[in-house]
C-alpha cells in the first residue's frame, strides 16, 4: 500500500520531530496514514535515539479519545518521546455568514481588510482599496478597488449603492469597467462570478445566485 | 493665543503658495496679525510671489539650528505692518529639520501672532509631516482635475489620522466655461469624492499670474475675480457667512450690445 496525500507532514525542529495533522481530512484517514509512515516510510528518522515530538492537531476538533488513538500508534515506536500534543481551538465559533458593519470613508491609498463578510456603510474612494475573505455589500458609492474572496472563495460577492469601481477582484479574476461590462444603468448593483467571469447584475436577481437568501415568507 | 493653518494639497503646482499667500495677505487687510511660514525648503516661493525674496537674511533652518532667534528670521511685509513671512532656506532638503522642531517654531509664534499661515511642500514625505507637524487646522487646495482630487482624498486620508482639525477645502482655478460644458468637474462631483466642509471656491484668473509675477499677492487688485474669492475665505476663516461666489456671471452690457447686432 502506498499513500498519496499528505495528510501527515514531519517537520525536524531544533530539539526534536514535529507532527503537523491535516485538520480537514477524515480522522480515520489520519490515523491509517500515520500508522504507515511510521511504520514503512520513514524509518530512517523514526528510529534510534530518542527524539522529542510535539503533535499538531490544527484546528481540528478533537476529544480525548482521538488524542489517545494518536499517541497509541507513536508510542508503538520506541524512541519517540511525546512532548505535547494540541489543537488550535477556535475561540469563539464564529458564524461563516456573520456581517461585520463598519462606516467611514475608505480614502485614495487606504486599504480596509476583514476577514468575513463585510457591510461597509460609506464611500470607497477611487485609489482606495477594500479587501475582504468573504462578501463586500458596501451603502455608498464604490469607487475605489473592491477585492471580495481574497483567500479564493469563487462564491463571494460584491455589491453596492453605487457600482462604478476602478477595479474589482473576486478570488482571483480581476475586472475593469466598463469595456468588459457594457453599459449600465445606476441603480444598486452586485458582482459575482459566473463559471471564472466577472458578472454585474442588478440587486433584485441576487437571490438566483444565493439561494440561501431566499427563506420562507409566509403563505 | 493663536490659530495655525496649514495649506496643503498633495499635488503640487495646484495654488499652495498663492493661496497662502493671498489668504495671509486677506488677513492682514482685515487687520489680523497674521505671519506666513514657508516649509518648502529647499524650493521656497512664497518670498518670491511675496515680493520679499531680496529681504530674507536668515530662514526656517537657521531658527531650528540656533543661527539665529526666531525674530530675526522673520521678514515684515513692505504693505502691511501686521503681516510677515518666515522664508524656508533654499540651499538645504527637507530633512534639514525635523517635525518636533518645526512645531515649536510654530508654538512660539502662535504666541505672538493671530494666524499662522503654513505653506507645505507637495507630497506626503517628510515635508509634509514638517508642515502639519504645528498646525490645528488644514486648508486642503485642489483643482477640478481628477488627478488633483485623487491627491487631495491622499492627503486628507493623512489628516484625518493627525492631531489636525477637519479640513477644510479650496477649489482653486475653477473655469466655469469648461465646467458647464462638461469638460471640467464641478464642485458638486468633487464634494462627493472628498466629503469635507468647503470654504472657497477660486476662478482661474489671469490676473492671478501676472501678480505672483510682481511678487504682489492678487488680493490687493479689487479689480480681479480671484482676489474677491480670496478675500471671501479669509472672511470665513474668521467666521462670517459668506455665500458662495457665482462664477456663470451675466455678460455684461457690451456683450449684450454685442449679442444685439449678432455679433457676439
Amino acid at each position: 500500500m502506498t499513500v498519496k496525500s499528505k495528510h501527515v507532514r514531519i517537520k525536524g525542529i531544533k530539539d526534536g520531530l514535529v507532527f503537523l495533522l491535516d485538520d480537514k481530512c477524515p480522522f480515520e484517514d489520519l490515523l491509517n496514514e500515520l500508522r504507515y509512515k511510521l511504520e514503512h516510510s520513514h524509518q530512517n528518522i523514526l528510529t534510534g535515539p530518542i527524539v522529542h515530538v510535539d503533535i499538531k492537531l490544527g484546528s481540528r476538533s478533537v476529544t480525548e479519545e482521538d488524542k489517545a488513538a494518536v499517541l497509541d500508534i507513536l508510542k508503538g515506536q520506541g524512541n519517540l518521546l511525546i512532548r505535547s500534543i494540541d489543537a488550535v481551538v477556535e475561540a469563539a465559533e464564529t458564524d461563516p455568514d456573520a456581517l461585520f458593519i463598519i462606516s467611514g470613508i475608505v480614502r485614495s491609498g487606504q486599504v480596509l481588510h476583514h476577514d468575513g463578510n463585510l457591510l461597509y456603510l460609506g464611500d470607497v474612494n477611487p485609489g482606495g482599496t477594500v479587501t475582504c475573505t468573504g462578501d463586500i455589500y458596501v451603502l455608498g458609492a464604490l469607487r475605489g478597488i473592491a477585492h471580495a474572496g481574497v483567500d479564493g472563495n469563487q462564491e463571494a460577492i460584491i455589491a453596492a449603492s453605487l457600482l462604478t469601481p476602478t477595479q474589482l477582484r473576486i478570488a482571483d479574476v480581476i475586472s475593469r469597467p466598463p469595456d468588459e461590462w457594457g453599459t449600465r444603468e445606476s441603480s444598486m448593483e452586485f458582482a459575482y462570478l459566473s463559471s471564472g467571469a466577472m458578472q454585474i447584475d442588478k440587486i433584485h436577481n441576487i437571490f438566483k445566485i444565493r439561494q440561501g437568501l431566499n427563506v420562507f415568507k409566509g403563505v | 493665543m493663536g490659530e495655525a493653518i496649514v495649506v496643503t494639497s498633495g499635488k503640487g503646482g495646484v495654488g499652495k503658495t498663492t493661496t497662502t499667500a493671498n489668504i495671509g495677505t486677506a488677513l492682514a487687510l482685515q487687520g489680523k496679525k497674521v505671519c506666513l511660514v514657508d516649509t518648502d525648503i529647499g524650493l521656497r516661493n512664497l518670498d518670491v510671489v511675496m515680493g520679499l525674496e531680496n529681504r530674507i537674511i536668515y530662514d526656517l533652518v537657521d531658527v531650528a539650528e540656533g543661527r539665529c532667534r526666531l525674530n530675526q528670521a522673520l521678514v515684515k511685509d513692505k504693505r502691511f505692518d501686521e503681516l510677515y513671512m518666515l522664508p524656508a532656506a533654499q540651499t538645504k532638503d527637507k530633512t534639514a529639520v525635523s517635525p518636533e522642531q518645526v512645531k515649536d517654531i510654530i508654538l512660539e509664534l502662535k504666541k505672538e501672532y493671530e494666524y499662522v499661515l503654513i505653506d507645505c511642500p507637495a507630497g506626503i514625505e517628510h515635508g509634509f509631516r514638517n508642515a502639519i507637524a504645528g498646525a490645528d487646522k488644514a486648508i486642503v487646495v485642489t483643482t477640478p482635475e481628477h488627478a488633483a482630487v485623487r491627491d487631495a482624498d491622499r492627503i486628507i486620508g493623512l489628516l484625518e489620522q493627525s492631531s489636525v482639525e477637519s479640513p477644510k477645502l479650496v477649489v482653486n482655478r475653477i473655469r466655469p466655461g469648461l465646467v458647464k460644458s462638461g469638460d471640467m468637474l464641478d464642485i458638486e462631483d468633487i464634494l462627493q469624492v472628498l466629503n469635507i466642509d468647503l470654504i472657497g471656491i477660486v476662478p482661474d484668473d489671469e490676473l492671478v499670474i501676472k501678480a505672483a509675477n510682481n511678487g504682489e499677492p492678487t488680493v490687493m487688485n479689487p479689480d480681479s475675480a480671484a482676489a474677491i474669492a480670496y478675500r471671501n475665505i479669509a472672511r470665513r476663516i474668521l467666521g462670517d457667512a459668506v455665500p458662495l461666489m457665482q462664477l456663470d456671471r451675466k455678460p455684461g452690457a457690451f456683450k449684450k450690445f454685442k449679442k444685439f447686432f449678432g455679433m457676439g
